[in-house]
Formats: C-alpha cells, sequence, structure tokens
C-alpha cells in the first residue's frame, strides 16, 4: 500500500505498472485521475491552492484505504494526492487498486475517492477573475460517500 | 502540558493565525469547551462561530463537540473538507 502527499506531478502509467511489477495474483488494476478544471460554479478559474493537515492527511488517507481492503478483495492500493499551487488540466489525485478481479478493483476505487472527498483534509481555494475564494463542500459528494452502507 | 490548537483554510484566514498553545482553561473539559472559550474571545475569533457546519479533530482524529480533552491534546478546527 502506498500513500503519498506531495507537490510534485505523478506518472500515471508508472504507478499502474508498479502496483502489478513481479506478481502474477493481480487480474484487474482500476485507477481514477482527479484533475483541475478551468471553471467551476460559473467562475474561470486561473489556478487553485490546495491546503491540507499534514500527518492527519495521510493517516486518514491510509484509514480510507483500509477500510476498502475490509470491503473488497484488495490486494494492493496506491492514493497521490497533491498540495501547493495547482492549474488547469494538472493532475491532483489519482487511486490505483489492484485486485484478482474488476469488480473489487472498480469498487474500491470509486470506494476511496467517495470517501477521500468527503473524510481527508484538504482544502481548495481558487483563484478567479474576481479574486481568490475557498470551495464550498458539495451535497452530491456527501450523497456519493452515503451510498457505501457502513 | 498546553493545548495546541490548530486552525485551516477559510477559518485559518479568517482567525489570521495557524496555531496556537493554551494552557487548558478552567472548566475546559470537552472540544465544545474549548470551541466556546476560543469563541468568546470575540473580533475574528467568532468566525468558529460562524463557519457553516465547522468540523474538528482531536489529536488527527476527527471528533465532535463532545470528545474529551486531556492537556497536551492536539485539536483542530476546519471547515467541510474539499479535496479530490
Amino acid at each position: 500500500m502506498k500513500v503519498s502527499v506531495q507537490s510534485e506531478d505523478f506518472d500515471v502509467g508508472a504507478e499502474c505498472a508498479a502496483i502489478a511489477r513481479g506478481r502474477t495474483d493481480i487480474g484487474a488494476v482500476a485507477s481514477f485521475v482527479g484533475l483541475v478544471r478551468d471553471s467551476n460554479d460559473g467562475a474561470g478559474i486561473a489556478r487553485m491552492t490546495l491546503e491540507h493537515y499534514p500527518g492527519m492527511t495521510e493517516k486518514s488517507l491510509a484509514e480510507i484505504v483500509e477500510q476498502a481492503r475490509g470491503r473488497w478483495d484488495v490486494l494492493d492500493a496506491t492514493v497521490i494526492h497533491r498540495v501547493g499551487e495547482l492549474r488547469p488540466g494538472d493532475a491532483i489525485v489519482l487511486v490505483v487498486v489492484a485486485s484478482a478481479h474488476r469488480g473489487d478493483a472498480l469498487k474500491a476505487c470509486e470506494f476511496i475517492m467517495d470517501y477521500l472527498k468527503t473524510r481527508a483534509p484538504f482544502w481548495k481555494k481558487e483563484e478567479t477573475p474576481e479574486g481568490g475564494r475557498w470551495v464550498d463542500a458539495r451535497e452530491s459528494d456527501d450523497v456519493a460517500a452515503g451510498k457505501w452502507k457502513p | 502540558m498546553a493545548l495546541k490548537i490548530l486552525y485551516f483554510a477559510g477559518l485559518r484566514e479568517a482567525i489570521g493565525q495557524s496555531s496556537e498553545y493554551l494552557a487548558r482553561p478552567d472548566g475546559v473539559g470537552n472540544v465544545g469547551e474549548l470551541h466556546a472559550h476560543l469563541a468568546a474571545r470575540g473580533g475574528a475569533w467568532q468566525a468558529l462561530a460562524t463557519t457553516k457546519n465547522l468540523r474538528m479533530a482531536v489529536n488527527q482524529e476527527m471528533a465532535t463537540l463532545q470528545t474529551r480533552l486531556e492537556d497536551g491534546d492536539e485539536i483542530a478546527f476546519f471547515p467541510p473538507v474539499t479535496g479530490g
């Protein structure tokens, strides 16, 4: 299992290859990549800054991965989340899950993202033509996380 | 040992600082009592009371207003998270 909070970019292909390297029990690798969009809530986004809670962030991501392992047959997982200043088109987050079969890999990947969005201590501040603004939490993210029964 | 208190994101900006150490005041035994103590400073500290859906953590675990506090604890206050 790998959890990383970093300012540097990541290589999706390299991370997907690394998770399966040297083993033959993995039948499925599912991944999700989140990118910075150039608009949000009707405003153009020139750049954004991601703040986090060092220490708690890593613990929280590791806990979410552990929960996924308890629900599905997860053989390995990678979560990378970037912090600091990002621009439209930049990658923000990567989740990679390896399982024997696709169902477990796809569901665990979606679960990790849904829980990350509502539980991991990151905050986005967007720079718009009208100035900086902190992004409001979305109800739709709570709904998405709520669909996974405890 | 004093309490370590952290503020993040919009709350950090409103208060104008990211952290402080505070000897646990008399009568402060849980997060809710600490929250009330800090908000009662008035001025910028009222942001603690006006932030919508304020979240809190004790020793880097999500907490509630009822979570008990011990000397030396690290308490964080922040708005709902928006990562991913």
